[in-house]
């Protein structure tokens, strides 16, 4: 099984509030923050090496390809990746700023047709764009089924369909999709249970976490390859369909007022909110 | 001229709210631009849905009423929303932000060669443009969008629309054209789980009572119970709640949950993160529990109680079912 697995960096997602608009409203800066990867590609990254091994021996059973598209200091993302087990990456060359969903989208059908991958595994969104809509355009892009939000992924049909738990308003909904498909993931992906490959013994309970590098592991990813491309040299010539105008800081809420009673509280929201 | 398609979300035969936001969104966009409003209905079962459509003064309400889309798959349904979007020479298709419209709409866009303004709290129509607002870096920052390709697509916040409201003029009902997708041969439906409830659905209530990992465990997150009941709520969580199992996925507000923007919203034991701050500062009144003075929720609170949340929720309802006695 052979799984391709995007993943964008993001401003560190905890100070998500110190991100600046420059004066002229042209653009965010994150200048002083952070890059880390997207949580949620992370989850995505855990996801594939826990369908492609033997939880329980630790034998590779697959492969898994990351990849990113971002300016060249992706590499270190896809690197952190590779020390989680990934076996290769690829780096696409291109300015955040020049990208919509739809020229991402158009540059991983590239990627997906040089690899030819039984499955593509994203994040659900990435945290910053917050745009929620590769994974579901790639699938439309390459006439493939779709199960995004996954909380759930389990092997079917003797490799050649997954069964899917989506997260949905007010549940789960479940869908079996044949390979090659899209999946992209939700947070629970990474729950104990969360995957089943028909290598891992049932009786296997992983972390509820994605897994840190080894130190073998960090070494090892030096060594492991990073091929190069741009997004000229692959042939992408799809243009972004949506163009930011402007950007703003929104307003902020006004801090209110600390009561000092469970009493006094209720008759504030009484006579003055007047919401009970 | 803009022509705007509403894209409806039903389930088990009964519109959902949201799409009355989205359906709000579509006449600001019409509105100015001298355009029309169209919906599309597509499920298995959805006579009395349709019905209820109707009565929107949409100028045609589309509609696919068909076994094969009894369970919802974005591959049967992008075809079909497309396929309408086109016929009906539509400029603009919206959705509900909701995990459907989340899903369906990239697809649509891909389908129209469209772009999509994802999560869209406000709409501007300036000298025939239409701009789109959203809000991006878990809200902290607000992008102002135009989309460049001849059909636009949104979907849109629920919070941040208010529903519309029936209206007159008969709609004309038509079916909705057909098409398919060889995607759609290769992915089948199993089965929903939707977790019954008397409460309101979370995006709909007028009061939110959400608890946090302050709360310790799935056992104690019972003590929202009768607050919740009182006030006519629904219950939400932080992720740290849901994460550590003691509530299911789908109450967790946040960035990365769902978005909501109630009356009254009261926060027990939640620190008060900018992942959750995200999904609930629209909210009109926020109330904060919190044992600690300093933990950022109160910097959002209209009202600050630095209590422990054991002694504070049951004595917080007592007074509740003490003034309700009042009437
Ligand atoms: C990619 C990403 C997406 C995320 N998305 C979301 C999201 O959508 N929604 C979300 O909520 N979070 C989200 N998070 C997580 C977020 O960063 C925080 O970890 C989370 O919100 C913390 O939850 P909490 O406030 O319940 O827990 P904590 O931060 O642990 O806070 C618990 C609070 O309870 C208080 N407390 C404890 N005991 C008592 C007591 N007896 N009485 C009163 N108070 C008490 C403590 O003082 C503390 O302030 C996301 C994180 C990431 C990385
Ligand atoms: N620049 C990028 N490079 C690689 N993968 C990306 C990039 N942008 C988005 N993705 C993938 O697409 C998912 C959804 O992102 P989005 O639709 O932009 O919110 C992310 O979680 C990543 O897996």
């Amino acid at each position: 099984m052979k799984i391709l697995v995007p993943i964008k960096r993001v401003a560190d997602p905890d100070n998500a509030n110190k991100v600046k608009v420059s004066a002229d409203g042209s653009r965010v800066t994150s200048e002083g923050l952070e890059q880390k990867v997207n949580p949620f590609d992370e989850y995505a990254v855990e996801a594939a090496l826990r369908l492609t091994e033997n939880g329980a021996t630790q034998s590779r059973e697959g492969e898994v390809v990351v990849c990113s598209v971002g300016p060249k200091d992706v590499a270190q993302t896809i690197r952190g990746a590779l020390a989680m087990g990934a076996e290769r990456g690829i780096l696409v060359d291109g300015a955040d700023d020049a990208m919509d969903a739809n020229v991402i989208a158009a540059v991983l059908e590239k990627l997906y047709a040089q690899e030819k991958p039984d499955l593509v595994v994203l994040g659900k969104q990435q945290v910053d764009g917050d745009s929620n809509q590769v994974g579901q355009i790639l699938a439309e892009r390459l006439g493939l089924p779709q199960a995004t939000f996954a909380n759930s992924i389990e092997l079917a049909d003797g490799g050649k369909a997954c069964v899917v738990g989506r997260e949905v308003d007010g549940g789960v909904l479940r869908v079996k999709v044949g390979l090659p498909a899209v999946i992209t993931v939700d947070l629970r992906i990474v729950g104990s249970k969360a995957i089943a490959n028909g290598i891992t013994p049932a009786t296997h309970a992983y972390p509820d976490a994605p897994r840190y590098a080894s130190l073998k592991g960090i070494m090892s990813a030096k060594k492991k390859p990073i091929a190069e491309h741009t997004i000229a040299s692959l042939g992408v010539t799809e243009a972004p369909r949506i163009e930011y105008l402007k950007f703003e800081l929104p307003p902020k809420r006004a801090a209110g007022v600390k009561v000092e009673s469970v009493q006094e509280l209720v008759e504030k929201l009484h006579s003055q909110a007047k919401v009970i | 001229m803009a022509n705007v398609l509403c894209v409806s979300e039903i389930q088990d035969g009964k519109v959902k709210k949201g799409t009355y936001s989205a359906l709000a969104c579509a006449r600001q966009i019409a509105g100015p631009t001298g355009g029309s409003v169209s919906i599309l209905a597509l499920g298995a079962g959805i006579g009395s849905a349709v019905e209820e459509l109707e009565g929107y003064g949409a100028a045609k309400v589309y509609v696919r009423d068909d076994g094969t889309l009894g369970g919802y798959l974005a591959e049967r349904y992008a075809p079909i929303v497309a396929a309408t979007a086109k016929a009906g020479g539509h400029d603009v298709v919206v959705s509900v932000a909701s995990a459907y419209g989340k899903d369906l709409m990239p697809r649509v866009a891909a389908r129209l060669g469209a772009g999509l303004a994802s999560d869209v709290s406000s709409v501007q129509v300036d000298g025939g443009k239409i701009l789109f607002r959203r809000p991006l870096y878990a809200g902290n920052v607000l992008g102002t969008l135009a989309i460049k390709t001849p059909i636009a697509c949104a979907t849109v916040r629920q919070s941040e629309f208010e529903p519309a409201q029936p209206a007159a003029g008969s709609s004309q009902v038509v079916d909705a054209p057909t098409d398919g997708s060889p995607a759609a041969e290769r992915v089948q439906f199993l089965g929903v789980e939707i977790a019954k409830s008397e409460r309101p659905e979370l995006t709909d209530a007028r009061v939110v009572v959400a608890g946090g990992r302050g709360m310790k465990s799935a056992e104690n997150f019972k003590l929202l119970d009768p607050l919740i009941d009182l006030l006519g709520g629904a219950m939400g969580a932080s992720r740290a709640a849901v994460d550590a199992g003691f509530v299911p996925n789908d109450l967790q507000v946040g960035q990365t949950g769902k978005v909501v923007a109630p009356e009254l919203y009261i926060a027990v034991g939640i620190s008060g993160a900018i992942q959750h701050i995200a999904g609930m500062k629209s909210s009109k009144v926020i109330v904060a529990i919190n044992k600690d003075p300093e933990a950022p929720i109160f910097q959002v609170a209209d009202y600050g109680l630095v209590a422990d949340l054991f002694k504070a929720v049951p004595e917080l309802t007592e007074e509740l079912r003490k003034l309700k006695a009042q009437g």
